[in-house]
């Protein structure tokens, strides 16, 4: 057997999340030991700081999957963000909730439309609508934040706790149970891979591949609607940036996790691992003390090495 | 003689102004392996595409069990119990070969309809053993195999749906001479399972080692119909081309 063949067999890009999590937790372990890197509040907070990005690549996952990209949340979470926010102002909390989730809905479903029915790229799509509304985002408040007040909001999307769990950490948990059902043990989850894999071979089998191509952009719109509200939540306000450094994260996370760029293959558990990487990547880069611009230079290379090493298999 | 599986009366079928099959009519008995053989644009492909729903004849019946049929698409088709193999065999290459199997007919178990992956895995490694596909394993990657298993997973999932007709479309174009024979042997051995197979090839002795009848087509007219054991490549090639040979 070839060393590919080896490799492919045993699915050892599939590990290399796992190793490359466990040699960067050791390193800051042992590096910055003493800056309290793995105490228990820090490691704790990693989680919490972690739970937005994770949710969006559990959508992100589906659309690699199906041969799609959405490129859009960037912007979509600040749209949901603030329309759940200025909701709350002025109607009851759980309208707040819908407007936020129905902000995303609304923009995946949108990208949805292009890209299932008129067969325009996903790419360009969503790469148009990221800055169609990152515009909206500006527009709708002006540029000004807008406070979160409401207690029990900020308990359930962010600072509460259930059975002595942070509420951000259930919905991380909901989020990939949920998500790794879908994709591994439905026959919606099969019908995104093998659309992804073969667009023909699935359509002349019956699946409904427009339908498909629909579905997991809407539900890349609801994952960048729930993590607008959990900024919010955890913020206590919401703002117009909100989920725009998070572009380059999860779509690191969700390749080093596991999925390919060009369908047919993902894991939503290593799209997990890959967006707790990249959270315990940005902490400990903070905590060195390393200045934002070389914050940004060191990531931008971890994650240039993190990608190629998983995707040394996919150019077979 | 047993009543057709498939009857075809007078079917015509034109794309605008180009005339792709012209007064076609056949009839398919049960157990039985007829040959569609052709020069390249004589009407073959359009004609599998007719019957597997693709496309709708112009003028023209389809009789299914003796009953006046008309598919709206591929999937009325197959829920009719026809199956296609097609020339670029439509598999997904980086799933499972049980996924591919029961692809867009995934079998589900339990009040959530999650997958039944064992069922799944099962019931493929029955079948595959039964038509003696050797392929690693069901769990196996189709990338990972080669051409002849990729065909060969491709006639067995046509065999496990197909209740009525397959239709293979060039099934052995890209393979090398061993695989060619082993598909074959596969392919004969589909006969007593009392279907109808329809088969497109470009290759006169293969027509000649599996079929019962040849049909043969020229520029989307019907020249003729053959018993393979009445007739010889001569013949055939004159009808093909329409030179006498
Ligand atoms: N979708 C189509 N639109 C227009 N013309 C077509 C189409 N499909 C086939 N044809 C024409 O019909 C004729 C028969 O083609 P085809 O069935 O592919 O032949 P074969 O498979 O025997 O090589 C050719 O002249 C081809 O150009
Ligand atoms: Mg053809």
């Amino acid at each position: 057997m070839s060393p590919t063949a080896i490799f492919r067999k045993y699915e050892l890009q599939n590990y290399v999340v796992y190793l490359g999590f466990i040699a960067i937790f050791l390193f800051f372990a042992v590096t910055l030991h003493d800056a309290g890197f793995t105490s228990t509040r820090n490691l704790t907070n990693i989680l919490l700081q972690t739970a937005p990005a994770t949710i969006l690549a559990i959508g992100l996952v589906f659309a690699l999957s199906a041969g799609e990209i959405d490129l859009s949340f960037g912007s979509a979470v600040a749209v949901s963000a603030l329309s759940a926010a200025v909701v709350m102002q002025v109607l009851p909390m759980p309208l707040a909730i819908l407007a936020g989730l129905g902000a995303g809905l609304a923009v995946g479903a949108f990208n949805g439309l292009l890209v299932a029915w008129l067969r325009l790229p996903s790419f360009l799509v969503t790469l148009a609508t990221l800055g169609l509304f990152a515009g909206v985002a500006r527009t709708m408040t002006n540029l000004r934040s807008i406070p979160v007040t409401n207690d029990f909001f900020t308990g359930v999307f962010g600072s509460g706790k259930l059975f002595g769990v942070p509420s951000l950490v259930w919905w991380t948990v909901i989020g990939v149970v949920i998500g790794h059902l879908v994709y591994r043990h439905t026959r919606f989850g099969a019908h995104v891979l093998a659309t992804g894999d073969n667009a023909r071979a699935a359509q002349v089998s019956g699946i409904k591949v427009p339908r498909v191509r629909f579905m997991v952009l809407t539900i890349c719109g609801g994952c960048a609607g729930l993590a607008g509200l959990l900024y919010a939540g955890r913020l206590q306000s919401a703002t117009y940036t909100l989920g725009e450094s998070d572009l380059m994260i999860v779509i690191a996370a969700v390749i080093v996790g596991g999925t390919a760029l060009n369908g047919g293959k993902g894991s939503i558990i290593g799209a997990l691992i890959g967006s707790l990487l990249m959270g315990m990547l940005n902490n400990g880069l903070i905590l060195m003390g390393l200045q934002v611009s070389d914050q940004m230079i060191v990531r931008g290379l971890i994650i240039l090495v993190a990608v190629a090493a998983s995707l040394r298999d996919t150019t077979r | 003689m047993t009543q057709p599986i498939l009857s075809l009366t007078d079917i015509h079928k034109a794309f605008g102004g180009v005339v792709a099959i012209d007064n076609f009519s056949l009839d398919l008995h049960p157990g039985e392996i007829v040959a569609l053989v052709g020069d390249n644009g004589a009407g073959k492909s359009t004609l599998i595409k007719i019957v597997s729903g693709v496309h709708k004849p112009t003028t023209g019946s389809i009789r299914l069990d003796g009953e006046e049929t008309s598919f709206s698409d591929a999937s009325g088709a197959r829920e009719a119990g026809i199956e296609v193999v097609y020339q670029d065999l439509a598999l997904a290459d980086q799933q499972p070969v049980y996924m591919n199997m029961f692809l867009g007919r995934e079998l589900t178990k339990g009040p959530l309809g999650l997958l039944d992956k064992r069922k799944m895995m099962n019931d493929t490694q029955e079948l595959v053993d039964e038509l003696d596909v050797r392929i690693p394993s069901a769990s196996a990657t189709i990338r990972d195999l080669s051409g002849g298993q990729r065909q060969g997973i491709a006639i067995a999932r046509a065999t496990h749906w197909a209740s009525k007709l397959i239709l293979l479309d060039e099934p052995t174009a890209a393979l090398g001479v061993a695989e060619t024979a082993r598909v074959e042997e596969l392919v004969l051995s589909l006969r007593e399972r009392n279907i109808a197979i329809l088969i497109v090839s470009h290759s006169l002795d293969q027509v000649f080692r599996l079929s019962n009848r040849i049909c043969v087509l020229r520029r989307g007219q019907q020249i003729g119909v053959r018993d393979t054991a009445t007739t010889d490549k001569n013949e055939i090639i004159a009808m093909i081309t329409g030179l006498q040979t």
